[in-house]
């Protein structure tokens, strides 16, 4: 197994994936600047998606494209967290998973823009850009539904509480990410966890947001083994690719 | 006397107008301008906003990445063409809230072409083509409407909407280009779409009632049928250059007149689709009034939590 090509699925389909639910509030959000401000999400990380896809069509070397990885792939070849296929449910959901995803993709590209391979770097370092951005947006959402209202503050707590079980597999060290280490492509998961369990900490204190004491964990994604969610998705995301084969758009 | 003090701030707004002077929100203005602006403001930026979702429609399934980017900025944009236009009508002293209101009670209107369904990806070609391609002849003149604010925001919509109509192009010239498959999807986009588009550009002459006096006033510079005739005179050599073909059996070259003679709108569908009988005008305004009901819990939150912050400082 190629593992810098299994690592770049990773990160690849994250933003895909998470990229086509943010794509489903389009037109439907609760204010039309949030309409904005989630379609520019949304946009960024189909951006992300494309350019990390496609460099891992090179890393594998068998003349795929970045089109063909996102749309050509059956369900168990995707790499996405679980976190990022769960459903959109109301804004707090969407926000809170948002928060949660950006509070790990802040520091993991901080991380990789000192990656010893110098395309991945240049990658996480615009992407870097872009999910302070996202962060800031956010963590700004969650504080204000946290601290806003009663009900506000129930739902968004009702998704942390549904979202955390999801969490824990950002931090899997595996095989891929020790040999990666060894050549310096990529960094320590322990450290990136720290750096996510302080700003998630700050923002849930200041959003009087309470961390479940339930520490089940729900994994998968990163093998292959998803939800029932993905098949939904994909079923969306590959209509076309699949209804008109080999033809170009 | 008040009587003749306002004869004389209409007589000098309109000297004004026929002098190209711009017409800047604190200037006195009559009410009937204002209301007419306010109306036509609102109903553009309805537009806007609802003509997000038949494009939405087609965002998770865009068939590659690159179209897929294309199309969500593309709907980005018009979320963002709704948000100045709502500040231009807020300039004129309509509450955003009240005029979104009026949107989902049915009492304002917005174009009748975002009630037709998108069925296939040719649509959003179509739709970026045709629909954006009218758009853009109905807001140019508009850049040099009498009002400040609203021509000022057309200028700067005007020029995303030009990006719009080349990019809905190269969609349907792509498809043409291609199999048989995607070629008939065009021309059945083209089919669907093509009726509805030129009756975006709104009733006949004779029929259109707003027309004469927004002209004086210079909100509008060219009557309905002119902007239609134009329509039809640029998009016809672009359908044959992709190689489709206009549904229309009456469509011809009038050499003597230098336009293309097209045949007879369906006005009784036109009044149908504007009465709210369309096929989707129930869908889109209950998804659009749903969408606000289901904010209602994160705009008071956001409200509460403002509040809160104005207090702790306060403290």
């Amino acid at each position: 197994m190629n593992a810098l090509f299994e690592y770049l699925l990773r990160v690849g389909d994250d933003s895909l994936i998470l990229g086509h639910r943010l794509s489903e509030w389009c037109g439907h959000g609760p204010i039309l600047e949030e309409d904005i401000a989630m379609t520019n999400i949304a946009l960024d990380l189909v951006g992300q998606a494309t350019s990390i896809l496609k460099y891992a069509g090179e890393v594998e070397g068998k003349n795929r494209s970045e089109d063909d990885l996102a749309f050509l792939r059956f369900d168990r070849d995707y790499r996405n967290l679980l976190l990022v296929e769960q459903p959109n449910g109301d804004f707090g959901m969407t926000m809170m998973r948002q928060f949660l995803f950006d509070a790990y993709r802040k520091p993991l590209f901080e991380q990789l823009t000192n990656s010893s391979d110098s395309q991945l770097a240049a990658i996480a370092e615009k992407s870097l850009k872009e999910t302070k951005y996202h962060l800031r947006h956010s963590a700004e959402w969650t504080i204000r539904l946290g601290d806003g209202t009663e009900e506000s503050h129930q739902r968004v707590q009702e998704a942390l509480d549904t979202l955390w079980r999801y969490t824990p597999e950002m931090f899997i060290d595996d095989e891929i990410e020790s040999e990666l280490r060894k050549t310096g492509v990529t960094f320590s998961v322990e450290e990136l966890h720290a750096s996510w369990t302080k700003i998630a900490k700050e923002v849930f204190d200041e959003a009087t947001l309470v961390i479940p004491d339930n520490n089940w964990e729900q994994s998968g994604g990163r093998k292959g083994y998803h939800s029932e969610h993905l098949g939904y998705i994909l079923a969306e995301l590959q209509y076309m690719q699949r209804a008109y084969p080999g033809m170009k758009w | 006397m008040e009587e003749r003090n306002v004869e004389e701030l209409e007589r000098r707004f309109q000297e004004k107008i026929d002098n190209d002077i711009r017409i800047e929100p604190n200037d006195w203005m009559p009410d009937r301008y204002r209301e007419t602006l306010i109306r036509q403001i609102s109903q553009h930026a309805h537009s806007e906003i609802v003509g997000m979702l038949p494009e939405g429609n087609w965002i998770t399934r865009a068939p590659n990445l690159r179209r897929k980017a294309v199309l969500l900025a593309k709907v980005q944009d018009e979320a963002g063409h709704g948000l100045y236009l709502y500040s231009a009508t807020e300039t004129l002293g309509a509450d955003r809230e009240e005029t979104i209101d009026d949107l989902h009670s049915g009492k304002a209107k917005y174009s009748s072409i975002f009630n037709y369904p998108t069925l296939t990806w040719a649509d959003m070609g179509a739709i970026g083509w045709l629909v954006d391609g009218a758009a853009i002849m109905n807001q140019v003149p508009l850049c040099r409407c009498s009002y400040g604010p609203y021509a000022r925001a057309m200028v700067r919509i005007c020029k995303e909407e030009s990006f719009h109509q080349r990019q809905g192009f190269e969609i349907m010239t792509q498809l043409a280009q291609g199999t048989p498959q995607q070629k008939e999807m065009a021309q059945d986009a083209l089919n669907r779409f093509w009726w509805p588009a030129l009756m975006m550009f709104g009733p006949s002459d004779g029929d259109s009632k707003h027309t004469q006096q927004s002209m004086r006033w210079k909100i509008k510079r060219h009557t309905n049928d002119e902007l239609r005739q134009q329509f039809v005179d640029v998009t016809v050599p672009q359908a044959e250059l992709i190689g489709l073909t206009i549904p229309d059996e009456d469509l011809k070259w009038n050499e003597e007149l230098g336009h293309y003679d097209f045949g007879p709108i369906n006005w009784d569908e036109f009044w149908n689709v504007v009465a709210g009988n369309g096929p989707c005008n129930k869908d889109r305004i209950d998804t659009r009034r749903r969408a606000k009901e289901e904010g209602e819990w994160v705009r008071e939150a956001a409200n509460a939590y403002a509040e809160k912050r104005r207090m702790k400082k306060a403290s």
